[in-house]
């Protein structure tokens, strides 16, 4: 498939791999942070992590917008959609998203609630217009790449005049998240080595572009290498890190330059801030409350925030203590770290949401790696 | 089945199902012999008995049942009728019989399209007469409007096995072949570029299609070095090879560069974040051959225009996890798990 299978060339992943080794100085150990689920996923579904040295250490970041959600925004929405009135519609990853008590969307669905899955915020205003009668409510998550589609949505319902169309916004912020990563000392510091690096987000990255995280580089002092999805450019980020690292630097670089400019898209990131604005703090499972971390809707589109619409509060729920997601998300222990996996925790009976989520550490050791994990298991 | 009195003629054109054609009265009865019976016609559906009457061959019989309840109804090389006879032979002759009859139960959906039943049944007949199959038992219920999405259809299959003649998933082997009959996905695809959320233009059309023919031409060549057959439908060969090795207490290890996936699908695949062998199929195998008859079902599965594109794509191996393991065609190791969840609900 052209355009694809450049990016999945075997004999180039051997130059890099070779190049890696080469290059990477044998007394000294890399830990990596990849921050976003897709990098994880692509990780795992093609064994990169086969093909680097042992010194070469992958650590998984919290970049999986539904493995962040706490439980108890699941648990609103569960809440919300048992409402008669409400038609509530969401991205396939969230359906199957445990809450406090292990209920989760499919679940609502099946005892009746009319929950509705869409591929695209286009979807959501086909609903709203098809049944003028319902309280049409999107449950809108994710990181800057999802962001600009909710924003196009609300501006398209006004202009539509769909005064049945709201939306539950749980959009976060890259960069927040990373700083908050950053600056906790327990997070920072894993076995005592610090993160030496980050592979830095692909799709968010389109949109921001590479300037946020030049202050996060300068400030923390960590090389950001921005790399594409695919696995040659996961490869080859890990070799520009283990570049910067020997020669002491901490730039931030740009692999994916096929799609990211260091401004990113400004027609999409002016969609956003019309409708958009940070909210004080926002709470993310495994970092907590991270200021200015997560987005509400401007007072000039307040009557699409479903959160007032509805009176819907805050609910405060802690997490399975055995549930090591937090400390995954974090980067500070390994899906196989944590009790649960593999035995109460399986994709069928998630505990965490980074079981199910398509883009979660623990879906994507458990998907494709179980191998290896029984490998670590035996030998440590 | 004569019909009593004056009685306007259905109208397959403009008419629609109403619940008198599910009720048992004469209106029933004309929907069943002038639309099912023609379009199945045989033997035994003419005598009109509440069942059929037929000989019983030597050795064993097989049985298998399925339902079909695809949405939507018509897609890009077939529809539920075709589908649902296509489907159950295959579960027949995966177990090396040769299908002989079939039942078929439907339940329609008040105001459905007599025309669309019509082509239904239509290419029932056809996909039953193209393997030589008969359908010779039937059932027809109406359901109020909006208490079934347009039409389910039920067939259950029967077939003759010859004697000494046992596929099980439990015979595989370490070291056998695993052998697939085409590329994979391509009936999912078809499928999902119908939808009216997702569609989009294609050319891959659904491989729907009975292999009973195919199964025979295997035979001929690997007889019992055959140790298991199965159909990858929901699923994919993922959820089949994971219900091999659990079956058989064996592993895989697969060649993900051998497995033959069209252009076309692999990138739908990649747009909707599938994974191929994760698609179903409704006209492919997978077969489990002893090692040194391997080349020789290949060689006969090619030369059958259903095999055509046949590939060997890996080997069973002893592990006690019963992990289906995949080489990438990038150089790394992978799990193949079973998936979570619907990929896709509703493909057959």
């Amino acid at each position: 498939m052209r355009y694809t299978d450049e990016f999945r060339d075997k004999t180039l992943a051997q130059g890099l791999a070779a190049a890696i080794s080469a290059e990477a100085d044998r007394q000294k150990a890399y830990r990596f942070m990849e921050f976003c689920g897709g990098h994880t996923h692509a990780i795992s579904r093609y064994g990169l992590e086969d093909l680097l040295p042992a010194n070469v250490r992958m650590i998984h970041g919290p970049g999986c917008p539904v493995c962040v959600l706490p439980a108890s925004r699941i648990d609103m929405a569960i809440r919300l959609v048992e409402r008669p009135e409400v038609t509530l519609c969401v991205y396939g990853d969230l359906i199957r998203a445990p809450g406090s008590q292990g209920q989760s969307l499919l679940r609502a669905k099946a005892l009746g609630a009319d929950i509705r899955m869409v591929y695209s915020t286009l979807d959501v205003i086909r609903i709203a217009e098809q049944a003028p009668s319902r309280e049409v409510v999107f449950f809108a998550i994710g990181f800057e790449t999802t962001t600009p589609p909710t924003a196009v949505m609300i501006r398209i319902a006004e202009k539509k005049r769909l005064k049945s169309l709201s939306v539950f916004c749980n959009h976060v912020l890259t960069p927040s998240a990373m700083q908050s990563i950053l600056e906790n000392p327990k997070i920072r510091n894993i076995g005592g080595a610090a993160i030496d690096g980050f592979v830095g987000p692909a799709h968010v990255s389109t949109i921001i572009g590479t300037k946020p995280y030049e202050l996060l580089a300068e400030q923390f002092g960590k090389p950001i290498v921005i790399a594409g999805f695919e696995p040659l450019d996961v490869m080859q980020a890990i070799l520009m890190l283990v570049r910067q690292v020997n020669e002491d630097r901490y730039d931030v670089e740009n692999q994916y330059s096929r799609a990211v400019r260091r401004e990113g898209n400004r027609r999409a990131k002016d969609e956003v801030s019309q409708a958009f604005e940070p909210r004080e703090q926002f709470e993310w499972r495994g970092l907590g409350f991270v200021p200015n971390s997560g987005l509400k809707l401007r007072r000039a589109y307040a009557r699409f925030d479903a959160e007032a619409r509805f009176a819907m509060h805050e609910l405060q729920v802690a997490d399975n203590p055995a549930c090591e997601c937090c400390a995954i998300l974090r980067g500070a222990k390994r899906p196989v770290d944590c009790k649960l996996f593999g035995t109460l925790g399986t994709p069928e009976t998630p505990i965490g949401s980074c079981m199910v989520s398509s883009e979660g550490a623990c879906a994507a050791y458990w998907t494709y790696g179980r191998v290896r994990d029984d490998q670590v298991r035996r030998t440590s | 089945m004569s019909v009593q009195g004056y009685q306007r003629k259905l109208d397959l054109e403009n008419g629609r199902v109403d619940l008198s054609h599910g009720a048992g009265g004469r209106a029933m009865a004309q929907l069943i012999s002038s639309l099912f019976h023609r379009a199945f016609g045989n033997e035994w559906l003419a005598r009109c008995n509440d069942q059929s009457a037929f000989d019983v061959a030597t050795g064993k019989m097989v049985m298998t049942t399925d339902g079909y309840v695809v949405s939507p109804l018509f897609f890009p090389g077939g529809n539920i009728g075709s589908l649902a006879v296509h489907g159950t032979i295959n579960d027949v002759v995966m177990s090396g019989a040769r299908p002989l009859y079939l039942s078929a139960s439907f339940i329609i959906e008040e105001g459905f399209q007599l025309s669309d039943l019509k082509t239904i049944a239509d290419s029932m007949g056809e996909a039953a007469r193209g393997a030589g199959v008969y359908i010779i038992a039937g059932d027809t219920k109406v359901v109020e409007r909006g208490k079934a999405d347009g039409l389910f259809i039920s067939t259950t299959g029967i077939g003759a096995l010859a004697h000494g003649f046992d596929l099980s998933a439990d015979k595989a082997m370490v070291g056998d072949r695993v052998l697939v009959s085409g590329s994979l996905g391509d009936h999912g695809v078809a499928i999902m570029s119908k939808r009216h959320n997702v569609a989009f233009q294609t050319e891959i059309v659904s491989d729907s299609a009975a292999l009973h023919d195919l199964v025979a031409v295997m035979i001929a060549a690997g007889g019992a070095g055959i140790r298991v057959m199965r159909d990858p439908t929901r699923g994919g060969l993922a959820a089949t090879l994971n219900e091999i090795a659990h079956q058989s207490g064996l592993g895989f290890r697969l060649q993900e560069a051998a497995i033959p996936v069209k252009a076309a699908v692999a990138a739908t695949c990649e747009l909707f974040g599938l994974d191929p062998i994760h698609v179903a199929n409704e006209g492919k195998l997978v077969a489990i051959v002893a090692p040194h008859l391997a080349d020789a079902v290949l060689a006969a599965m090619k030369a059958h225009p259903l095999g055509r594109d046949a590939a060997d794509i890996g080997e069973t191996v002893a592990d006690d996890h019963k992990f289906v393991q995949m080489a990438t065609s990038f150089g790394g190791g992978r799990i193949v798990d079973w998936l979570s969840g619907e990929q896709l609900p509703r493909i057959c």
